[in-house]
């Protein structure tokens, strides 16, 4: 099994495990903050429930930065061994004729979403775990006392237009990493050309709609706060 | 037509290579490209120069010796053909095309647009075969009945003819269409079965070996394979590795 992983078609696999895996958790926080939109009430409490159920934050939290450290990490040593793979390079190469931008450039968009994680871990993932685990409130309120803090902080953080603009920027390059990467996700799986149709179109639908719907959840708290 | 042709010269495979311009002229469009080269060819031994090295053989698009990179594409612009296919009508008078060597780590230069691709007949070695006892007792064909859809994509794969395009093409120079291909087609007959688990092992490892790159479904293999070999063929040689691993 070891020797399976280590193969050429074995990191394939990992790749598109570790990428099914981020793209259900993907969905998962769409489905959490696109209740800030019409429920304050509802985002506070499944952000509450979300940041402070054991099994979310000791056995899914560790899987979820795994998952994106593989994927991160595998995706750089396989751009470098592929680049290997071609000394000489071609003096003319019409790529576009035979291949799609997104395809082609899924180290860019990916180093693209990176830098977007260093700024969302930044904004929200390092203040939460301070607030957590170094000061020791887990009670998710407000310092007033007053309900709980998330909805807050997230429509504070939206306040800047920098940071909306920055956020709009990686959601694109979010949508192109997509529009390759689910159907790519599912072909090195191994899954057949018949049921690939539906879930390429499917795949589509997925690529635009959840970025387009981050970017609309961000322009929303920017224009309401 | 009139053309000004860049092609890639190099010496041996240890001389640093580079682009060298050359004129031809009065080309006719029903000329096959080949027909063109030689017309180049025929010219610089005129003149008492080295003519320019090209790998080809059948010239009728199956035995997949012609390869070259013509203006950025494995074979040329045209679809479904090799380069022995491909007409001089797809160019127009005063083009400048550009023409290199299939470039891989894996497939090296050996003098100008000839490359060694013995990494492939190594992969075929590993596995790429069915081990049966023809001297005599050979069953007959339709002893073994198969359905009409997996003969159709075995007999596809099988298509294959090991030009080399797909890793000529591949943004990372990865051999896996012609695995996939050639696991394929034995994975899909009953004649495949009994060495199936081994085949894709051995295949996919000396794959690996020989220093191809990692497949990320661009999908331009497939639309420059001169014979449509199927990306489906890389997804079911996953499978067979997949299952092979669980089985041993």
């Amino acid at each position: 099994m070891s020797k399976f992983f280590t193969s050429s078609i074995g990191r394939k696999y990992a790749m598109a495990l570790s990428a099914l895996f981020l793209m259900f958790f993907l969905l998962q926080h769409f489905a959490i903050n696109i209740l800030s939109v019409f429920s304050p009430n509802a985002f506070n409490e499944a952000s509450h429930f979300m940041g402070t159920f054991w099994a979310i934050q000791y056995v899914m939290q560790p899987i979820l930065i795994f998952g994106v450290m593989y994927h991160f990490i595998m995706g750089f040593i396989l751009e470098i061994k592929n680049r290997n793979a071609r000394v000489v390079k071609y003096a003319k190469n019409n790529g576009s004729a035979n291949s799609s931008w997104m395809s082609r450039n899924m180290i860019y968009s990916g180093l693209a979403i990176l830098g977007f994680l260093v700024l969302h871990f930044i904004d929200f993932w390092l203040p939460e775990i301070n607030t957590k685990y170094i000061q020791g409130d887990m009670s998710g309120l407000l310092a007033d006392g007053e309900g709980y803090r998330y909805y807050e902080e997230l429509t504070h953080k939206f306040v800047n237009p920098l940071r909306v603009g920055a956020y709009i920027l990686a959601f694109v390059f979010l949508s192109l990493h997509l529009m390759h990467g689910f159907s790519s996700a599912f072909q090195s799986s191994g899954v057949s050309s018949m049921r690939k149709e539906k879930l390429q179109a499917f795949g589509k639908a997925y690529a635009i709609i959840i970025p387009l719907g981050f970017i609309l959840i961000a322009l929303f708290h920017h224009f309401n706060h | 037509m009139n053309l000004t042709l860049k092609i890639w010269r190099q010496k041996d495979s240890k001389t640093k290579g580079q682009m060298v311009d050359y004129k031809v002229t009065d080309i006719s469009e029903h000329m096959s490209f080949l027909e063109m080269m030689d017309v180049l060819n025929e010219q610089l031994v005129n003149s008492g120069e080295e003519p320019v090295a090209f790998d080809h053989d059948c010239r009728e698009g199956i035995c997949g010796m012609c390869s070259m990179y013509i203006n950025g594409e494995a074979h040329g612009p045209d679809r479904g053909v090799t380069t022995c296919q491909l007409h001089m009508r797809m160019f127009k008078d005063g083009d400048t095309i550009t023409i290199e060597p299939f470039r891989a780590k894996a497939f090296p230069v050996l003098k100008d647009l000839v490359v060694d691709r013995s990494s492939f007949d190594r992969i075929q070695h590993a596995g790429g075969y069915i081990s049966v006892n023809t001297s005599g007792n050979t069953q007959d064909a339709n002893a073994t009945p198969i359905s009409k859809h997996d003969a159709d994509e075995a007999m596809d794969a099988a298509t294959c003819i090991g030009c080399g395009a797909c890793v000529a093409t591949c943004k990372n120079s990865s051999a896996m269409l012609f695995v996939g291909a050639k696991v394929s087609q034995y994975a899909l007959l009953p004649q495949g079965q009994v060495e199936a688990t081994d085949r894709v092992k051995n295949m996919v490892a000396q794959m690996d070996l020989e220093g191809f790159g990692n497949c990320s479904n661009t999908g331009a293999c497939e639309i420059e394979c001169p014979k449509g070999i199927s990306l489906e063929n890389i997804a079911r040689m996953n499978r067979e590795l997949l299952k092979a691993t669980f089985k041993s």
